[in-house]
C-alpha cells in the first residue's frame, strides 16, 4: 500500500494503518482491561438505570396515576421520549443501510457503533409504551394470537397496532443486521483468544473463516438486508408519526407528518451518534478511526436535515394561517405565545439556529464545538416532540376541559432511567464487542492512499 | 479426483493473491476457496463463482410475507372479525398496507439470513477452515485439492505468483 497521501480525497483512516494494526487497535479494547473513565461512566450510566428500574416498579405497583397526566393531557412524557428514542435509532439504520447503498465508505469507521445505538434506542423506546399499559405482562396482548375469547382479534385498521408491528420489525432487522455485520469480526477476535473466552467467541462467530465462497453470498445478504432497512427506516416514523397525524386533534391533523418525523429522526440520531463517537474516540483511543472527516461529514448531514426540519415548522405556521381554520391557527398561535411558548423557542433555537453554525467548516472540525452542539439538537428535538404532544393536547375544542401538565418525579426520573439504560449498553458493548467494523475497514485502508 | 491434501499458499495483500487466483486458473489449477480478512473484489470470477442465488431467495420470502400478511388481515377484517367503524367498508385496503409492509422486510430479511446460514453451514458448532492461518486478521489465502502427484508442481507455481509461503494439510471434512 502505498503510503503517500492524496490531495484530492484525504483518507479515511489516518495513520498509515496496516491490516494487523486494525485488527490490534480494535480487539485490544475488548481484550485488555477497561479505563477508569469507561468505570466512571458504567458506574453513572447503570446508578441511573437503577433509578429507572426502580420508578417502573413503583408506577406499575402503585399504577400510572403516579404521572403527571389528567383527562386532558392523555400522552406527555411517555409518548415523547418514544418518540424521542425511535427517532435516535435512525441515524444508525441511515448509516448502515442507506449510506452503504450510496457506496459512501466513510461510514464504515461509525457504521458498527451508531447500529449499536440504534438497537439500544429502540429498547429504550419500547419501554414506555410496555409501562404505559399498566399491566405490562399483558402486552402481548398487542399481538394477534389465536385466543379462547370468541373471534378477538387486534384492530388492524389502528395506527397504534401498525407501531407494534413497525417498531418490532425495526427491531429484529436491526438487530439480525448488526451481528450480521459482527460475525467477520467475531472471528477475528475468536483468533486472537484461548480458553472459555474463545469458546464463547467460537460459538458466537458461528464458524466463520474468511471462505471467499462464504464472503460471496454474505456481501449479496448484506446488500439486501440494506436495501430492505432503507424503506423501513422511512416507514417506522412515517407509522410513528401516524399515530398523531391520523387523529382529529388541532396540530396533530397534518400530511406533513411523515416527512418532517422522518427527518427530524435522521437530525436527533446524527446528534446522537456526535455525541456518542465524540466520547467514544477518546474514551478508548480510536481518533485514528473516527476521524474529523468522520465528525464533518455528519456535521452536514445535521445542518442539512436542521433546514427541513426548520422549512417543516415553517410550512406548519403557513399552513395553519392558510387553512382559515380557527383551530388550527389557534393550536399554533397557542405553540408560539401559550404557555409552553419557552418550549417551542427552545425548540427553535436549539434546531434551526444554532446548526446553522456548522455552515463554518472550522465548526465542523472543532471537538468541543460540535459535541456542545450535538447536544443542544437532541434538547431541541426532545422539545420539538414534547411540543407537538402536549401542546396539541392541552388546549383543545372545549376550554373547560383545558388543563396544563406538569410531569411528576416519576417521569423524570423514568426518563433519566431510559439514558441509564442506553448508556448501560453502549459502554457494555464498547468493552466487549469489537466497536469498529474490521472487516469493512480493511477494505477501504488504501482509500485515498495511491 | 480431488486428492485428501490441501495446498495452502497465503498473500500479503489482495492485490497478489487476485492475480495469483487468475493465474492459477488460467494455468488450470482448480481452486478450491479463498480465505480473505475481507472480500476481495474479482475473486469471484478467479474463482469461477456464479452469482449468488440469495437475491430470489428473498423475493420469494418478500412475497410470502406480503401474501401471509394481507392474507390474514382481510381475513380477520372481512370474515373472522368484522367491525363497524363508522359504516366503513370492511375490506377497505389502504388501512392494511403498513403491516403488510412491515410482515414483508420482516419475513425477507429473516428468511434470507436463515438461508444463508443454513446454505453455508455455518452454525454454532461449526469448526473454522484453516483456523490460526490469518485469513481473519491480514493474510490471504488460496486452497486448491491437487491429483496426487502434482504438490510439488503447484506449489513451485505458486511460490513463483507471490506467494509468501505455501504449506500441505489434511483437506477438512
Amino acid at each position: 500500500m502505498s503510503a503517500t497521501a492524496c490531495k484530492l480525497r484525504e483518507p479515511l483512516v489516518d495513520g498509515h494503518k496496516s491490516c494487523r494494526d486494525v485488527s490490534e487497535d480494535v480487539c485490544r479494547i475488548a481484550e485488555g482491561s477497561p479505563t477508569r473513565l469507561w468505570y466512571a461512566g458504567l458506574a453513572a450510566s447503570s446508578t441511573a438505570l437503577a433509578v429507572g428500574a426502580f420508578l417502573v416498579f413503583h408506577q406499575v405497583w402503585t399504577g400510572i396515576g403516579v404521572w403527571g397526566l389528567n383527562k386532558t393531557v392523555g400522552w406527555s412524557w411517555d409518548i415523547t421520549n418514544f418518540v424521542f428514542w425511535v427517532g435516535i435509532g435512525h441515524a444508525g439504520t441511515l448509516i448502515s443501510a442507506i449510506l452503504f447503498l450510496f457506496r459512501q465508505k466513510w461510514r464504515t469507521s461509525i457504521n458498527r457503533s451508531a447500529e449499536a445505538m440504534t438497537i439500544f434506542a429502540v429498547m429504550c423506546a419500547g419501554v414506555f409504551p410496555l409501562i404505559h399499559m399498566g399491566r405490562p405482562w399483558l402486552a402481548y396482548w398487542v399481538m394477534p394470537y389465536p385466543n379462547p375469547m370468541g373471534p378477538l382479534w387486534v384492530n388492524f385498521r389502528s395506527p397504534l397496532l401498525w407501531d407494534v408491528f413497525a417498531i418490532s420489525t425495526y427491531f429484529a432487522i436491526s438487530a439480525v443486521f448488526w451481528y450480521f455485520g459482527l460475525l467477520p469480526d467475531l472471528a477475528t477476535m475468536r483468533e486472537r483468544a484461548s480458553g472459555v473466552r474463545r469458546r464463547v467467541l467460537a460459538a458466537a462467530s458461528l464458524g466463520w473463516d474468511g471462505s471467499h465462497r462464504t464472503w460471496q453470498h454474505y456481501e449479496t445478504v448484506y446488500l439486501l438486508l440494506a436495501g430492505l432497512a432503507t424503506p423501513l427506516v422511512f416507514s417506522v416514523h412515517t407509522i410513528v408519526s401516524f399515530d398523531f397525524a391520523t387523529s382529529v386533534i388541532p396540530g396533530w391533523h397534518t400530511t406533513i407528518f411523515p416527512p418532517y418525523f422522518v427527518c427530524g429522526a435522521i437530525f436527533s440520531g446524527f446528534a446522537m451518534v456526535l455525541t456518542l463517537m465524540l466520547i467514544a474516540r477518546k474514551a478508548v483511543r480510536l481518533e485514528a478511526y473516527i476521524t474529523l472527516r468522520h465528525v464533518d461529514a455528519m456535521c452536514k448531514v445535521i445542518l442539512l436535515t436542521s433546514m427541513i426540519v426548520g422549512l417543516a415548522y415553517g410550512t406548519e405556521l403557513f399552513t395553519a394561517w392558510y387553512s382559515g381554520n380557527p383551530y388550527e391557527q389557534f393550536a399554533f398561535l397557542n405553540r408560539i405565545r401559550g404557555p409552553y411558548k419557552a418550549y417551542y423557542w427552545t425548540m427553535v433555537f436549539c434546531n434551526v439556529v444554532v446548526p446553522q453554525l456548522f455552515w463554518s467548516a472550522r465548526v465542523r472540525r472543532s471537538v468541543p464545538a460540535v459535541f456542545t452542539m450535538s447536544l443542544l439538537v437532541n434538547v431541541g428535538m426532545w422539545m420539538e416532540r414534547f411540543v407537538i404532544i402536549t401542546t396539541s393536547l392541552h388546549r383543545d375544542y372545549l376550554p373547560s376541559s383545558w388543563r396544563m401538565y406538569h410531569p411528576t418525579f416519576v417521569e423524570v426520573g423514568t426518563f433519566v432511567g431510559s439514558f441509564g439504560l442506553f448508556f448501560t449498553l453502549f459502554f457494555l458493548f464498547c468493552r466487549f464487542l469489537p466497536m469498529v467494523a474490521m472487516s469493512e475497514v480493511k477494505g477501504v485502508l488504501d482509500h485515498g492512499r495511491h | 479426483m480431488a486428492g485428501t491434501k490441501l495446498v495452502v499458499g497465503r498473500w500479503d495483500g489482495p492485490d497478489t493473491v487476485l492475480a495469483a487466483a487468475r493465474a492459477a486458473r488460467a494455468a488450470g489449477y482448480s481452486c478450491r476457496d479463498a480465505y480473505t480478512p475481507f472480500p476481495v473484489h474479482g475473486m469471484d470470477a478467479a474463482l469461477g463463482l456464479e452469482p449468488s442465488w440469495l437475491g430470489k431467495a428473498c423475493l420469494g420470502f418478500a412475497l410470502a410475507g406480503l401474501t401471509g400478511a394481507l392474507g390474514f388481515q382481510f381475513w380477520v377484517s372481512v370474515f373472522d372479525w368484522p367491525m363497524n367503524v363508522g359504516g366503513k367498508s370492511f375490506s377497505a385496503s389502504p388501512a392494511l398496507i403498513p403491516v403488510a409492509f412491515e410482515l414483508t422486510v420482516l419475513c425477507a430479511g429473516l428468511g434470507t439470513v436463515a438461508t444463508f446460514l443454513v446454505f453455508r453451514g455455518l452454525s454454532p458448532a461449526r469448526r473454522p477452515e484453516l483456523e490460526g492461518l490469518g485469513a481473519t486478521d491480514d493474510r490471504f489465502l488460496l486452497a486448491f485439492a491437487p491429483e496426487a502427484g502434482a504438490e510439488a508442481g503447484l506449489k513451485a507455481f505458486l511460490l513463483e505468483h507471490g506467494a509468501r509461503d505455501v504449506r500441505e494439510l489434511e483437506a477438512p471434512r
